[in-house]
């Protein structure tokens, strides 16, 4: 792979492929990529919504059938086949290389419009102790409309730039960039052994403040009364199931990419088992820190708490907003409640974004720096030629729901489909788990991935179907949500086989002595099957 | 908070936060083992089953 390549300036790879110097800091890393802004401002209002304290069952039961045994998909597709998403994929089968460069697409998606958020959150943090919002007549959601984000009348596309938007959004892609170039022990690892810490240190505080406010208990009533009759629901278990399959970040080439940079002794399972509770365990301290400052705003306004319930936007930029303008020391909360916002969206961009430089990295056979560049560089540029706008919200709010049901869960469909019925591999990739792993996988692994994942998937994929078809999405326009929703989701799928059919150059890691070496060693560790037993 | 409210409060942090202690436990009781130890024989070299 020293080939010296005469046109391209010499930006070939000769460094050796990363790996995470240690087991913690890719449990630090997968944590941080598990632990985002659904965590925070998702998970508290789905549980309240579908059970309150009942919803634990399903929510467990979730995370145990589908959302653990999904995410050691990954890990073994990653770890085994060593390479980014479509790299990983491609050694596993040659076909199934569409399926990472359709991963690869859905993280640029969410990339662009992830870091605009972050952005937000970062002013909110300021405005958390100006109080920005109390000079609006309309009062937070007024700030957030109409001053902050200068939300245009009309839902399409324009480039009418707002100043205070686009400057944040500038700084979030440079400190990406900066972390990205840095690689990944250098900068990923470096990045998440800070800001974890950071994150979860302020959330905890935020928690204790939030619990001693006036009608905070009231609010913890609310989120954990259990109301049983919930679990006959089916949508409720729909709920729990897609929680936590959006929550762990499965099946979108990140767990794939993280696992691929771990060692090849490495404890999968048991590692895999620290970052799912580890991530339901920041989602239940979310839960707890935001429905007891939820209770103190119905508390405040007279109100019950399911008046004052909300979740995502809503519950962050407009009433959070309230309770730091009424709370005792509110500017505290609000710094450390956007604050947290800021960490835990900085962690799972640098997580997304890794999917996409680690395939061009292994595409072009180039170093860190170049590669690095070569992909960022574009991303953050659609980012801020789209979001700082006064129609971004439009946008966000079309993308993101069309990129998670139709990019992801579509993906994650097919994904199981393929590696369990199609390729029939789940025996092959649960026998490469158990080589080094804690906790062996088994028969039960196997039917919950080929058979109930898909099962729930479907089911799933199915129900939104249906409800993006029988009603325009946000009531936007039709041609809208054709655009940007339907069109945006299609065009990953072509975008990915178009991708899929450029040939692997001489100078790609396709051809890789580095993996030749790896697929040596694990073929060594492999144990001599039983005759007639045929993996 | 009502009596159930307790209960289940109760609950849910010992099965999630327990959840994570268990595997944080079971994490450090299988330390990291280093990939240099590996046996690679050059004769295994060439399989190509992987």
């Amino acid at each position: 792979m020293s080939t010296p390549s005469s046109t391209q300036g010499a930006p070939l790879a000769s460094e050796k492929r990363e790996t995470f110097s240690s087991r913690k800091l890719f449990i630090l890393s997968a944590v941080g990529s598990a632990v985002g802004l659904g965590n925070i401002w998702r998970f508290p209002y789905v549980a309240y919504e579908n059970g309150g304290g009942a919803f634990l069952i399903p929510y467990l039961v979730a995370i145990l059938c589908a959302g653990i045994p999904l995410l050691f998909l990954d890990y073994s597709i990653g770890h085994r086949y060593r390479g980014s998403a479509p790299l990983a994929y491609r050694r596993a089968n040659r076909k199934t290389e569409m399926l990472g460069w359709w991963q690869v697409l859905i993280c640029f998606v969410i990339a662009i419009y992830y870091a605009a958020i972050i952005a937000w959150a970062a002013m909110y943090c300021w405005f958390s102790i100006t109080k920005a919002w109390d000079k609006n007549a309309d009062g937070a959601e007024g700030f957030f409309m109409q001053d902050f984000l200068q939300v245009s009348d009309t839902v399409g596309v324009s480039f009418d730039f707002v100043g205070r938007i686009f400057v944040p959004m500038l700084i979030v892609w440079l400190v990406t960039m900066v972390i990205m170039i840095a690689g990944v022990n250098k900068g990923i690892s470096r990045a998440n052994a800070v800001f974890m810490p950071l994150l979860i240190v302020m959330f905890v505080i935020l928690v204790v403040q939030s619990v001693f406010l006036p009608g905070a208990i009231d609010g913890l009533n609310a989120f954990f009364t259990p109301n049983f009759e919930a679990l006959q629901n089916p949508a409720v278990w729909a709920a729990a199931f897609g929680h936590i399959f959006f929550s762990l970040s499965v099946a979108f080439g990140i767990m794939v990419t993280y696992s691929s940079y771990m060692k090849r002794k490495s404890d999968l399972t048991g590692s895999g088992y620290v970052v799912a509770f580890a991530n339901s365990g920041f989602e239940l301290l979310a839960g707890i820190g935001v429905f007891a400052a939820l209770g103190f705003m119905a508390h405040n306004a007279g109100s019950s708490v399911d008046d004052v319930a909300t979740s995502g936007i809503g519950l962050a930029f407009i009433a959070f907003p309230t309770i730091v303008s009424q709370a005792p020391l509110g500017g505290l909360i609000g710094v450390l409640f956007f604050g947290s916002l800021v960490f835990a969206g900085l962690t799972s961009l640098i997580s997304i974004l890794e999917v996409i430089v680690a395939a061009f990295q292994d595409k072009l056979g180039w170093k860190r720096t170049p590669a690095t560049l070569v992909v960022v560089l574009p991303v953050a540029l659609i980012s801020l030629i789209l979001f700082p706008t006064t129609t971004g919200l439009y946008l966000l709010d079309t993308m993101d729901a069309f990129v998670n049901q139709f990019g992801i869960l579509a993906c994650a469909l097919v994904m199981v489909i393929v590696f369990g019925a199609g390729l029939g591999m789940l025996p092959k990739l649960a026998k490469h788990m158990n080589r080094h792993s804690s906790i062996k996988l088994g028969t039960g692994w196997k039917v919950l991935v080929g058979g109930i994942g898909p099962a729930a998937l479907g089911y799933m994929l199915i129900n939104e179907v249906q409800s993006k078809i029988n009603e325009p999405y946000s009531g936007y326009p039709t041609w809208f949500n054709g655009i940007f929703g339907w069109g945006m989701a299609g065009a990953l799928i072509v975008g990915a086989v178009l991708m899929s059919l450029i040939p692997w150059g001489k100078n790609s890691k396709i051809n890789d002595p580095e993996f030749d070496q790896h697929k040596a060693n694990v073929n060594a560790e492999e144990l001599p099957e039983p005759a007639g037993k045929e993996y | 908070m009502s009596g159930i409210a307790i209960v289940f409060m109760i609950i849910s942090m010992l099965t999630i936060w327990g959840g994570l202690a268990v595997s944080l436990i079971n994490l450090s009781r299988h330390p990291e083992k280093d990939d240099d130890h590996v046996i690679e024989t050059a004769e295994t070299a060439g399989n190509p089953s992987l």
